[in-house]
């Protein structure tokens, strides 16, 4: 995956990245002429006595000098617009294609898998291929032209090469394999080390409650244990991988002297080529070290990749309409007539089906309230309208249309939503608000807020509407995030309401309010409600009771009391028996 | 912050005499007003080589061992130099004729006006007519090879110990955190984001364990070489030393001038890092809503415009920091041509030996690049003292008040009463203000009363998670804050909104209520709590695994396990706070079955919103803005029409039309 990613997304960058390799190929050969022209210093220069030569030579060296740090330089500079722009592109990528995906694709891989994605692993991708551009490419650059340099110094040396290399990449490659599984299991173990330590913030109550700090101390120390066991060995090899590289690289420089003296006693090799062999050895051996370092990154960058192939790969199970349907009735005109068909939806590999055969119409002007058990699939009903899914067998119908036919933004533009989980974005109250309608006035603002019982804490705040939310809006209470939220749908006017669970956490007089002020707003729509309250869904005008993704009973409250067991139950665990009669 | 200099006896001790000795709540040491502080670098750096102590004599050992390594490595290329200048002597002493002595060979050369060659002869040890004496090069070859094997070995163990203390000091710092966790107020916890306490326990840490292992070794060797290389340098050369030296101010000089800029780019490329994190992680939390309310062009576009600040802030980082390493290079080549002349010159008047000037020119190889990594290492260390402070301020935070030195012991049957109790979160926010109130042993007290009223606060005083302002709250006629908090607690069941499970199976979670109950415990009180009905439709039954975040399980069952937790403790008084309102009403009416079971012995408080789960409590308290309004049972509050009949009325209002 890493290879495939690397090489479609890198593509637009062919030209800069075969000049990052062209001033690489430049800048190490410059590198490597050094150490001959200070064999030439030597033996032409202070072997024959002759400073003119060696000062001559010291002024080309410097040159050579030159012109590599330019190459180099401009290298990083080719290579760091590269791989940043890599990043960006791919990173531009992700969110593109999360953009689109239902919420099914979302909820299987994990919102917070997508961010990492998206951030941290694009990032580990990016460093690899900044690192490959400015310093791993110049690598196997510099071993071959080491070879070939030191070849041409003297031939009969050569086979010095052929030994000491590989025991390098040998030795390296060992301490390295030793090292890698033991980096991942460090990972994982200080990620439980992290984990333990944020459920005891998290649950900080509940631990001193069962005054259970001996027993997480102690489930903490067993996991730091853990981590220090595996960092412990991992250092040992860390620790050997230093001297082992300097011995090798020391006792091949012992060699070469040796050997290299012998030749050079019998006349086949002059004493400045021995000079110049043994530099060329070292910068060979430094540069297998360096990229054995720099492949270090690799095991972990392709982990990333996995992941990022991943989102990449996968389609959105919910498509576009080829030929969308563009308008649908005015809400003002009777528009938003809702319809289930027979809907099912099933998780693909599930046993059972999450809905399964749902019927029912919802009008505009009336109220369908939505009850039934945690886990009964109510919420999945809700966004089955919206195309957050789609279903798997049968129909949901807006005035007549099957929603996977209506182009995307007009059946959105017909919906204001409410979500169960109350989620405002970071801004300002106003900014929150025009999430629902960008072009609103402060004084439908204030409308809007007044309607969702929102308009006397907003008021009270320091700036009005201008006061800041943050990210989630979690610097408001949870029953003012719900009324917000409940603003944000109403401001839309929207033809069709989908209110999921969204009064549960506010409290009953404010509940009651609420409604109170919404039915004049709503008399034209229709109106969902999902709710686990009986007393908030009492006067809708239909009552859908859901159980294991079924609808068990449809009708008035009145209706269902009389003849539906499973709403004669929850209502009786909410009203006493004289109260619901 | 300031107290390692008076080198106590043990550490911890150190820390936890700084951690009390924060005069109260508002005390310069007081919980996160510490976090605003500047960095120190120095008594921070100081503070954490000082965690180190424990394992002084390894370090000790550690320093003498890369001192003595560090001098055979870089006494092993003067005498190579040795091996050079032989086989050097060896090419010369074979051209002059056999027989003749040095002396001569000199005369000659000068004879012929080759003064130069002359010198350089003079200065060497050749003997004419003879080749290299490969008998001279052996034994000093054996030598260096000696002397190398040697260093590796030294350098080896120096690693290995070194390894050892970084992790000691960090596993010891991580413990030291947890059980700071355990002795801290929760009122701390309040005060600080979450997720910034989160950051400073694993980030913090972990960048510390990181930035210790990574500098110490390199750069204790890095120093040490740098210091022996010049040493050696100047053994040589004198002159050349000198010159050698001119490259340190300037690497000095360019590397900092290189970071100084880097580093204003790093930050820009972090923080905008940070920005487009903030926007990708808000939008894929709000997905559903970014699709609904069709914003997701305009959520593209910020997207597009923070990426593309993000890529300038980056590549400005990445490209001038990426600078370092060529000009360093450039450097250091520079130094090399350098020296290959002067010394070609130096060797060429016979003042130096060629042996002498190959050495040289190892050691200013290895004399620029452990300079370039000290360079890169300060920002770590930077970096790494900065997270080692934050860790630091949490150990220095203020712990709860320590318990009386003789605790009282309790043993009643769980009558709760309330004193004239006021005590307020900040201390210009009122909140419970002279407040009675009196529980008898097996009532269940209800509470009721719109958000921010002070009900959870009631709680939170009763469990001593804080202490009164002014007032008393008496368990079986002894006032808590003479118990052991432990003992208070343990008499306590506490069930929260807020179901929190650790991630383990479902049997450890509920285990978690009596760690020595039995698996006969565990299942008979997940029968009474239904929970036994949903774990037998898990595939992996109570050995199911659910984590903090629980996927595999429902908000609703989480919530039951919880509840189970509280029955298997099986304590004297119970807490419900909120425990049911993330179940829905029809597994309700079953939890509450099987907590009126629960309460029926014992005193019982219960917080609900939903009045339906409450009609049948003994005592209701109605209360608004920290006060008791009201208070009576279910039926004496709906005659007196006040407050309670309001409230009852709005919630069934439609239900009584």
């Amino acid at each position: 995956m890493l290879v495939r990613l690397l090489t479609e997304r890198l593509r637009p960058y062919r030209r800069p990245l075969a000049l990052v390799v062209l001033l690489q190929l430049v800048g190490t050969m410059a590198a490597l002429y050094l150490p001959s022209l200070n064999a030439d210093i030597i033996d032409n220069g202070v072997a024959r006595g002759d400073t003119g030569y060696i000062t001559r030579t010291g002024v080309v060296m410097l040159a050579v000098s030159l012109v590599q740090i330019v190459c180099s330089a401009s290298a990083v500079y080719v290579g760091a617009r590269v791989a940043m722009g890599f990043g960006r592109d791919l990173r531009a990528a992700l969110f593109h294609r999360v953009g689109g995906f239902s919420s099914r694709e979302v909820h299987s891989i994990g919102a917070p898998s997508l961010i990492t994605r998206n951030t941290n692993d694009v990032q580990q991708v990016q460093m690899l291929v900044l690192t490959t551009c400015t310093m791993l490419v110049a690598a196997p650059i510099m071993m071959v032209g080491g070879v070939l340099m030191a070849t041409r110094e003297d031939l009969g040396l050569s086979w010095l090469l052929a030994v000491c290399v590989p025991v390098l990449l040998v030795a390296v490659g060992f301490v390295i394999s030793r090292m890698v599984p033991g980096f991942r299991l460090m990972q994982t173990r200080i990620d439980a080390v992290n984990r333990i330590l944020r459920e005891q913030i998290t649950g900080i109550r509940v631990v001193r409650a069962f005054v259970r700090e001996p027993f997480e101390t102690q489930r903490f120390a067993r996991a730091n244990d853990d981590v220090t066991a595996v960092a412990l060995s991992t250092g040992r090899w860390m620790a050997t991988m230093f001297p082992t590289v300097m011995l090798i690289l020391n006792v091949s420089s012992v060699a070469v002297l040796w050997f290299g003296g012998h030749r050079v006693d019998d006349g086949s090799m002059q004493v400045g080529a021995l000079t110049a062999f043994l530099s060329y050895l070292v910068q060979i051996l430094m540069s297998v070290m360096m990229a054995t370092f720099m492949l270090v990154m690799v095991p972990r960058a392709s982990v990333c990749a996995d992941r990022i192939g991943e989102v990449l790969d996968t389609e959105t199970s919910v498509v576009r309409p080829l030929r969308p349907v563009t308008s649908l009735p005015d809400p003002r005109d009777g528009g938003g007539r809702l319809e289930f068909r027979g809907v099912q939806l099933s998780y693909p590999g599930a046993d059972s089906p999450v809905l399964h055969d749902v019927s029912f119409t919802a009008l505009p002007g009336q109220t369908t309230a939505v009850i039934g058990s945690t886990g009964a699939g109510k919420t999945t009903l809700v966004n089955l309208v919206s195309r957050l899914f789609d279903v798997t067998a049968g129909a949901v119908l807006v005035d007549g249309v099957d929603v996977r036919d209506v182009e995307p933004e007009l059946l959105w533009s017909r919906i204001g939503l409410v979500p169960q989980q109350a989620f405002l974005f970071s801004g300002t109250v106003a900014s929150n608000l025009r999430y629902g309608k960008p072009d609103a006035t402060e004084q439908e603002i204030w409308q809007a807020l007044e309607i969702a019982q929102a308009r006397d804490f907003v008021e009270a705040m320091p700036d009005g509407l201008d006061a800041p939310i943050s990210q989630g809006g979690t610097n408001v209470s949870g029953g003012q995030r719900q009324r917000l939220a409940i603003a944000r749908a109403l401001i839309r006017r929207p033809a069709i309401y989908l209110f999921d669970d969204s009064f549960s956490a506010l409290d009953l007089a404010t509940d009651a309010r609420l409604r109170a002020a919404l039915a004049p707003v709503t008399t034209e729509a229709t109106v969902v409600l999902v709710a686990q309250r009986v007393s908030t869904i009492v006067a809708a005008d239909q009552i859908l009771v859901v159980e294991d993704g079924a609808v068990v009973g449809r009708g008035t409250h009145d209706e269902l009391l009389a003849g539906c067991t499973t709403y004669q139950e929850i209502v009786a665990s909410q009203l006493t028996a004289g109260e619901a009669a | 912050m300031t107290t390692t200099s008076k080198a106590p006896a043990t550490l911890k001790e150190t820390e936890r005499i700084q951690g009390q000795g924060g005069p109260g709540r508002g005390g310069p040491m007081g919980g996160g007003l510490v976090g605003q502080k500047s960095m120190q670098f120095g008594p921070s750096a100081r503070r954490l080589a000082a965690r180190m102590r424990p394992e002084r004599g390894q370090v000790l050992a550690v320093l003498v061992l890369a001192v003595v390594s560090v001098a055979l490595t870089v006494l092993g290329p003067k005498i190579l130099g040795r091996a050079t200048d032989l086989i050097f002597a060896g090419i010369f002493g074979r051209r002059l004729a056999a027989g003749t002595t040095k002396a001569e060979a000199v005369a000659a050369l000068r004879a012929q006006g080759e003064t130069r060659m002359a010198d350089m002869l003079a200065s060497m040890d050749v003997v004419p007519g003879q080749g290299v004496d490969f008998t001279a090069v052996r034994d000093v070859l054996l030598l260096v090879l000696a002397v190398y094997v040697a260093a590796s070995l030294l350098s080896w163990l120096q690693g290995y110990l070194l390894n050892g203390v970084v992790q000691s000091t960090v596993q010891r710092m991580r413990a030291d955190v947890e059980e700071k966790i355990n002795r801290l107020p929760l009122g701390y916890f309040d005060r600080q984001p979450r997720g910034e306490l989160l950051s400073r326990v694993t980030n913090d840490i972990d960048n510390v364990s990181q930035t210790l292992q990574q500098t110490m070794s390199q750069l204790l060797v890095s120093l040490l070489t740098v210091l022996g290389v010049v040493t050696m340098m100047f053994v040589i050369s004198p002159v050349l030393a000198l010159i050698a030296l001119v490259t340190v101010p300037l690497s000095i000089l360019v590397t900092g001038q290189i970071m100084k800029r880097s580093q204003g780019l790093f930050i820009s490329q972090w923080r905008h890092t940070g920005k487009l994190n903030a926007h990708i992680e808000e939008t894929f939390t709000g997905h559903e809503l970014v699709k609904v309310f069709g914003r997701r062009s305009e959520v593209e576009e910020v997207f597009a415009r923070e990426n593309d600040e993000l890529y300038a802030a980056g590549f400005g980082a990445q490209f001038v920091s990426g600078l370092i390493m060529p000009v360093m290079m450039f450097i250091g080549n520079v130094n090399y041509v350098l020296i290959a002349v002067l010394g070609g010159l130096r060797v060429a008047s016979g003042t130096m030996s060629l042996g002498d000037v190959q050495a040289f020119i190892q050691y200013s190889r290895q004399f620029t690049q452990p300079l370039t990594q000290v360079a890169s290492m300060v920002n770590l260390l930077q970096s790494g003292v900065a997270s080692a402070e934050r860790v630091f301020e949490l150990l220095d935070a203020e712990e709860e008040p320590a318990e009386l030195v003789q605790p009282l012991t309790v043993g009643g049957r769980g009558e709760v009463v309330f004193e004239h109790v006021s005590f307020r979160y900040r201390e210009d926010q009122p909140l419970i203000e002279d407040l009675s109130l009196v529980a008898r042993p097996g009532q269940t007290v209800a509470i009721v009363g719109p958000t921010g009223a002070g009900k959870t606060t009631l709680v939170n005083l009763l469990m001593r998670f804080y202490d009164l302002d002014s007032g008393r709250i008496t368990l079986d006629g002894v006032d808590i804050a003479t118990l052991r908090r432990a003992d208070l607690r343990g008499r306590t069941g506490m069930v929260l909104q807020d179901a929190w499970l650790f991630e383990g199976t479902i049997r450890d979670n509920i285990a978690y209520g009596r760690p020595d109950a039995s698996e006969e415990d565990i299942l008979q009180s997940a029968r009474a709590t239904y929970v036994d009905r949903f774990v037998h439709n898990l595939p992996a039954g109570y050995d199911t695994v659910v984590d903090e975040d629980g996927t595999s399980i429902s908000a609703g069952e989480r919530q039951l396990v919880t509840i189970a937790r509280a029955f298997l403790a099986d304590p004297a008084l119970l807490i419900l706070d909120e425990a049911t309102s993330s179940v829905d009403t029809r597994t309700e009416v079953l939890v509450q079955k099987a907590m009126a079971a629960l309460r029926s012995d014992r005193t019982s408080f219960v917080i609900a919103h939903r009045l339906s789960t409450i009609r049948d409590a003994d005592l209701i308290l109605v209360m608004e803005a920290g006060a008791i309004v009201e208070q009576g049972t279910h039926e004496e509050l709906l005659a007196a029409g006040g407050a309670y009949a309001s409230l009852y009325a709005s919630q069934f209002a439609r239900a009584l039309v």
